[in-house]
């Protein structure tokens, strides 16, 4: 076992246990912070199915994005799909034998990075040329789009331009989750795609990142149109009742 | 005029997106509230010595008791899509009226004290701390915001600035920051019971005379009951119907309707008031005060039924808070809200709007109109931004929408909708709203009412537009005073029961 290989195992037991206990953290505050007042943005479903619904197509279509500008609609719809199907064929490398759907989705999953950097170089360019986005835009918001070009573009050089030994990488990875450790794959575009990826979750829960459990969360979105049958109030608002 | 001088923008047939204009608006600064309404509040009136610690303070605590401001700080990710969204902006160009700039005025803040990449490395998140020429930025750009939710709308997570605005606000009373509008407003409220501050006595006399009024223009005795204990109906009103310009003619048109239904109601002097500023400044123990006098004179009067008046953000705290704040509603299983539930009439949604009880009339072919009465009127209709984003009508969502629509259309032959981007969900507010309606902030109000009065002039040179239908008191107040500013008439500006007022058969 090489040091390299000590340090991005690791590394990814290190940002593993971050993400995950990060995000249950901020899961757990959203869930237990109460939500004293009814404010779903009307028209709203009144039914608990149809907010079920609303959510369904709030995260996968974008809705409310797309009825606000479908110049970001395009790019990020792009991205986040792209992203998804490139997730869901790195299941792969956890796994073996593979799930039909993992299998299903290789080659989509393949190009899909395509649109995902694409997306990506789309959504980084309105930072730059509206000067609306410009203002808004930290130092950050820069960075978080190049730590996700960074990866998406290493992760594309290990397929496209120069092929990574992925017997290795799966034997690394499948031996995180089995506690079978092997040697970590040494050529370039690999390490700096899973240096990258790393750092990704390590600071998922103390980003922006936040909006992927934060939406599930927003009273806006989750909330039902029905104040008038049902009596919604927070715990700490009771409590000043009974005084 | 009196005030400050501004260039009223120019009308144009689309609303263009502004270049961004830095600081085009920070010299706007709301008048401070005063020691008397403050202290009755149970507020500071100056800047207390230990502001920052007391603002950070209150926005753990809020950050605690909310999840709309919890989720809304973290969520951001600055995509864009709302920046060309808010009606300040669009009128304004000043960059912090885009709703995300306004929400980041908090949100450095929140950073700085409340996570990690802030505390280490501020620089990088865009995080700040809370310094005095922050809280300025609060108290200027935290007006400038009408609580209208449009953000929220197209914001992919939901985010809605009126929440951060709302704890903005609570924030700077703590720290002895308030604003005198809203301040004086709720202490009267909660100490005569309106918001104009209009005593029992005046109210009496008021209500006489308007019954005269009636009488004189009819020949038909219509009556606007006050105090009737063992009325059917209680009717909550913004206290601008009982005398203001044009909010009045929509009290004759309810008492018309209550008249020809042959109904049984009544006004309180202890309720005389649907608005509750309470709202717009993020204090729930104050909005639960105000909205208690109207529990308190439900009980009192042994009314069945409550019907709330013309009014945006009251028929928002009315029907979305009420149940909550009051119990006004059903579904309550505690004895607070049982002893009001088993006193209303179940067969009612409790409260109700009086569209909603006008539409029910006319679908039961209760009132009959003479519609040629409105001949003269070529109508359009103002989504008011509380009902149309806060609030519902009817059975279905975006009834809202509809039923005033339908009440138009039922007493009235011309009429003609604003563009489909500017009405429904999508509609501009008057520029007026959520604590914004004073005049020490006209030219907010003035360049506010931009996308509105753009969308208003269209459909008066293409379709010969006169009247323009609202169902809100601040609404009525800001276009009848903004309207002049790009060159239309005053008298334009009406309720939708002034229409139905026009157009009603008396016997």
């Amino acid at each position: 076992m090489t040091t390299l290989t000590l340090f991005y195992i690791g590394l990814y037991y290190f940002a593993a246990i971050v993400l995950i206990a990060g995000v249950a953290y901020r899961i757990t505050e959203y869930s237990r912070t109460p939500a004293p007042l009814k404010i779903p943005t009307t028209p709203a479903p009144i039914t608990n199915s149809g907010v079920a619904l609303r959510m369904a197509r709030e995260v996968v279509l974008f809705e409310s994005l797309f009825k606000s500008n479908k110049w970001i609609w395009v790019f990020g719809w792009m991205f986040h799909i792209g992203l998804a199907l490139v997730l869901l064929r790195h299941v792969r490398y956890f796994q073996e034998p593979m799930w039909f759907v993992v299998e299903f989705v290789q080659p989509y999953g393949k190009y899909a990075s395509f649109a995902m950097v694409a997306g990506l170089l789309g959504l980084w360019a309105r930072r730059f040329l509206v000067d609306r986005v410009r203002y808004i835009s930290t130092p950050s918001d820069h960075l978080m789009l190049a730590l996700l070009v960074g990866i998406g573009a290493s992760g594309m050089m290990t397929t496209f331009v120069s092929h990574t030994d992925i017997v290795a990488l799966k034997a690394f990875a499948l031996g995180l989750v089995t506690f079978d450790w092997h040697p970590v794959p040494t050529d370039g575009p690999m390490l700096v795609h899973l240096t990258l990826v790393a750092i990704l979750m390590i600071i998922f829960p103390v980003s922006k990142l936040l909006h992927a459990p934060g939406i599930f969360f927003s009273p806006t979105r989750n909330q039902a149109d029905n104040p008038r049958e049902t009596r919604l109030i927070a715990p700490w608002a009771a409590a000043a009742e009974r005084k | 005029m009196a005030g400050p001088e501004f260039e009223v923008p120019k009308l144009t047939e689309y609303t263009d997106v502004p270049k961004i204009k830095e600081g085009a608006m920070a010299h706007v600064k709301s008048f401070p509230a005063a020691k008397a309404s403050q202290e009755f509040l149970g507020y500071p009136w100056e800047l207390t010595e230990d502001w920052q610690e007391r603002a950070i303070n209150k926005m753990g605590d809020l950050l605690g008791k909310y999840r709309s401001l919890r989720v809304f700080m973290d969520a951001c990710v600055h995509c864009g899509a709302c920046t060309d969204k808010c009606h300040y902006f669009l009128g304004t160009a000043d960059p912090k009226n885009m709703p995300v700039a306004r929400q980041e005025l908090m949100r450095k803040v929140y950073r700085r004290y409340f996570t990690l990449p802030g505390k280490i490395v501020p620089w990088l998140v865009g995080a700040e701390d809370l310094t005095k020429e922050t809280l300025a930025d609060w108290y200027s750009y935290y007006h400038q915001c009408s609580e209208c939710r449009r953000c929220s709308v197209y914001c992919p997570y939901g985010i809605d600035t009126a929440e951060i605005t709302m704890a903005g606000r609570e924030i700077l009373n703590t720290v002895g920051m308030g604003q005198k509008y809203s301040s004086e407003i709720l202490t009267k409220v909660q100490k005569i019971g309106n918001n104009l501050g209009l005593p029992g006595p005046a109210l009496e006399d008021t209500l006489l005379g308007l019954e005269e009024d009636i009488e004189l223009d009819t020949g038909v005795p219509v009556k606007i009951p006050l105090d009737v204990k063992g009325a059917e109906i209680l009717l909550i009103t913004p206290s601008a119907d009982f005398f203001s310009e044009p909010h009045v003619e929509s009290l004759i048109g309810y008492a018309k309707v209550f008249h020809a239904a042959g109904a049984s109601w009544t006004l309180s002097t202890h309720a005389s008031e649907a608005g509750n500023f309470g709202l717009f400044n993020g204090n729930y123990e104050v909005m639960k005060k105000v909205a208690m006098r109207i529990r308190d004179a439900a009980l009192e009067l042994g009314v069945k039924r409550i019907i709330v008046g013309e009014c945006g953000h009251a028929w928002r705290v009315a029907y979305s808070f009420w149940n909550t704040l009051t119990g006004i509603g059903y579904g309550g299983n505690d004895p607070f809200s049982i002893e009001l539930q088993s006193q209303l009439d179940s067969r009612y949604p409790q409260p109700m709007h009086i569209c909603e009880y006008t539409w029910d009339l006319i679908e039961k072919g209760t009132l009959k109109f003479d519609k040629s009465l409105n001949d003269d009127r070529i109508i359009t209709f103002h989504d008011s931004c509380n009902v149309a984003r806060g609030s519902r009508m009817g059975n279905e969502p975006g009834g809202q929408f509809t039923i005033p629509r339908n009440i138009i259309r039922a007493v009235a032959n011309n009429f003609h909708d604003m563009a489909p981007e500017t009405i429904g969900e999508a509609t501009f507010c008057c520029g007026g709203g959520g604590g914004v309606l004073t005049d020490d902030l006209i030219e907010v109000r003035v360049k506010g009412a931009l996308p509105r009065m753009n969308a208003f002039n269209n459909v008066v040179q293409n379709n010969g537009v006169n009247f323009l239908g609202l169902i809100c008191a601040i609404c009525k107040a800001q276009f009848t005073k903004v309207i002049p500013y790009y060159g239309f008439d005053r008298s334009m500006v009406g309720g939708v029961h002034q229409l139905v007022s026009t157009a009603i058969k008396l016997d």
